[in-house]
């Protein structure tokens, strides 16, 4: 009776610790956002995302910021996902299990856990100088890309190993290739895990800056890449253009970056506006892969 | 399922017909370099875009050190740079056939700032500046009793750049007496914001930065006037501001800032009119931004200089820029 007591305080003890932790955490983000919102909620208005950076803190915008943000981040998804998703099923499906396939899984692993300033420099080193692409959109996309790959190929293996090998069995039972039991049963099983944890990667990435300054992105620019969609007045109206990706950006948590080290105070009450933008973004991103996530239990039922 | 893959085939393959063969070439002007310099030039290229569309300015603050190798190499047009080009970057750039003309375009100033609660220091002379920075004060000079009789037996803390900026550079060779000759055991940042606050939550700090970080927080701070000793240049301790700047009574902690222009792309016609725009509107715009504008006659040699395009720096043949007053500047201009 004693013990059982006993056991009861532990239990006690540990959730109220658990509740301690949480709140902690909790309360420290909460107390950031409300900081960052009284400073900077007078700027979020039209104008702010409208406008070009300027040297006058009441008149500066986000324009360049979050169109570059756009841009680098349809960039490195478009790298990342086939790439990233590809090897994932690789390595998951069809690798022989051997010393080789080990080292490279290995890699995988602790490329996920490289420091992302590490990346700018291998982005500088390669994409930049080496590949001769200059400070462009797709510099800093392929470094992005580079950064998030390892993260969506260890999410993609996650996601099919959690599916049990029955469904595998039975699909080879009925005649099915190795191909189409992976294009057929596991990729429909597997996609809500896979872009939940694409999404979170992307995320990351959105809010990344140490690579994408060490890439050459800390600049002034009011100018936008070019637009790749150009509407003409001739047949067929409408062309694509390539020449965005070659053009130089600056991104978000840059552009936040700039302003804080400013001595103007106008410029705080700015950057605390666009870390509001920033968050608002990482938070829409994240609400989106937990739908998905939920979406996927709902559907999926062996 | 085959029939959508191929309608989609199709209309790709349309689409990539159509695309279109690099579009009209858009004149892009690359500046980088220093990042004392970037409000003066961002200014500049803001107000130069909106009466040039056409010509877009990109300005990128990678260091006087790091935009002098850059352009060194050619990948930029204009290097913003808060010293003159040295010795190693010369050589650089005549490996590379990259020749330059060099422009003054501000005059910048460096502030010594004390805590708002310390009583004592009302002053202090370059003697005593160099006692509490040079390398041989590390873990010695400790107390505020140390650097003069009668200031309090308190630890001194110290705050300033770190060693990748040009005004640590300029500090240390104005104080000191050797470009990069510092003491290491102070709180070192690249962000002049967290050396404001340091030095306004800490009473016995002591730190320097650029004038312009003063005067938006001067209710956080108190500015130490400093005394060269030298009557030649006004006696007494004196205060930075813009009158004793410009008349060079502040000293030896102003210098002159500079932009640099390749000679290859001054040949261009949107580099040509960008930097003539920037010397006929640099008084108004450096004032604009917390610097210290040249006298007039200077923007006006200085854009003679760019016309002619006389190229090479005479601010670089002199061993340093210390203590180099306005009129001296405007007399090697010419």
């Amino acid at each position: 009776m004693n013990r059982k007591a006993l056991n009861n305080f532990w239990d006690k003890l540990f959730k109220l610790l658990g509740i301690t932790s949480i709140s902690f955490g909790l309360l420290v983000l909460l107390a950031l956002i409300i900081d960052v919102i009284i400073d900077g909620y007078p700027r979020i208005t039209l104008n702010f995302f409208k406008s070009f950076p300027s040297r006058k803190p009441e008149m500066a915008g986000i324009l360049s910021a979050w169109v570059g943000t756009i841009w680098i981040m349809v960039i490195t998804a478009l790298i990342s996902i086939p790439i990233g998703i590809g090897a994932g099923i690789y390595l998951e499906e069809y690798a022989p299990k051997n010393k080789f396939t080990n080292f490279i899984e290995i890699n995988i692993a602790n490329l996920a856990g490289v420091p992302s300033v590490i990346y700018g420099l291998l982005g500088l080193g390669f994409f930049v100088r080496y590949m001769n692409l200059d400070r462009s959109v797709l510099a800093g996309g392929l470094t992005l890309a580079l950064l998030v790959l390892p993260v969506i190929i260890l999410s993609t293996r996650e996601a099919l190993r959690a599916i049990p090998s029955s469904i595998r069995e039975a699909s080879y039972a009925l005649g099915a290739t190795k191909w189409q039991t992976i294009r057929n049963q596991l990729l429909p099983a597997a996609i809500g895990n896979i872009l939940t944890g694409i999404i979170l990667a992307m995320s990351r990435a959105m809010g990344e800056t140490a690579p994408l300054i060490t890439v050459g992105a800390l600049t002034y620019i009011a100018f936008l890449p070019q637009n790749p969609v150009i509407i003409k007045d001739s047949f067929p109206f409408m062309g694509i253009s390539f020449q965005g990706l070659f053009d130089p950006f600056t991104v978000l948590p840059i552009q936040i970056y700039n302003w804080v080290s400013r001595p103007q105070k106008g410029f705080i009450t700015d950057a605390a506006a666009g870390i509001m933008v920033l968050l608002i973004l990482t938070l829409i991103m994240n609400s989106i892969a937990i739908f998905l996530r939920y979406q996927n239990q709902k559907r999926v039922r062996w | 399922m085959k029939k959508l893959l191929i309608e989609t085939i199709a209309f790709l393959s349309v689409l990539t017909f159509y695309i279109s063969p690099s579009m009209a070439q858009t004149k892009l002007i690359k500046i980088d370099g220093s990042s004392t310099v970037f409000p003066i030039t961002e200014a500049v290229a803001e107000e130069f875009q909106k009466e040039n569309t056409s010509i877009k300015v990109m300005v990128g603050i990678s260091g006087t050190g790091g935009g002098f190798k850059r352009f060194t190499r050619g990948e930029t047009d204009i290097s913003d740079a808060s010293r003159p080009i040295k010795g190693s970057e010369q050589q650089a750039s005549r490996e590379n056939g990259i020749d330059y003309i060099e422009l003054p375009v501000a005059y910048d100033g460096l502030a010594v700032m004390v805590n708002p609660n310390n009583t004592w220091a009302n002053y202090l002379t370059v003697a005593e500046l160099k006692k509490i920075w040079e390398p041989e004060s590390q873990s010695k000079i400790t107390k505020w009793s140390q650097i003069r009789d009668g200031f309090p037996d308190i630890e001194i803390s110290l705050f300033g750049p770190g060693t990748d900026s040009g005004t640590f550079d300029y500090f240390t060779e104005a104080i000191c007496g050797k470009s990069g000759a510092s003491r290491g055991d102070y709180t070192a940042s690249e962000d002049d914001n967290i050396l404001v606050e340091g030095i306004a939550s800490d009473t016995p700090a002591l730190g320097y930065f650029g004038l312009a970080y003063y005067e938006q927080n001067k209710d956080k701070l108190k500015l130490v006037p400093i005394d060269d000793q030298n009557e030649l240049n006004g006696s007494g301790p004196i205060s930075p501001s813009m009158k004793t700047v410009m008349d060079s009574t502040y000293q030896p902690l102003a210098r002159p800032i500079f932009i640099y222009v390749s000679a290859q792309s001054a040949g261009k016609e949107e580099v040509r009119k960008f930097v003539e725009f920037y010397l006929t509107n640099a008084a108004k715009l450096v004032e604009e931004v917390g610097y210290i504008p040249l006298p007039a006659e200077a923007y006006q040699a200085a854009l003679e200089r760019f016309r002619k395009g006389i190229k090479g720096s005479v601010f670089a043949s002199k061993d340093k820029t210390v203590g180099l007053s306005m009129a001296e500047l405007l007399r090697m201009e010419k």
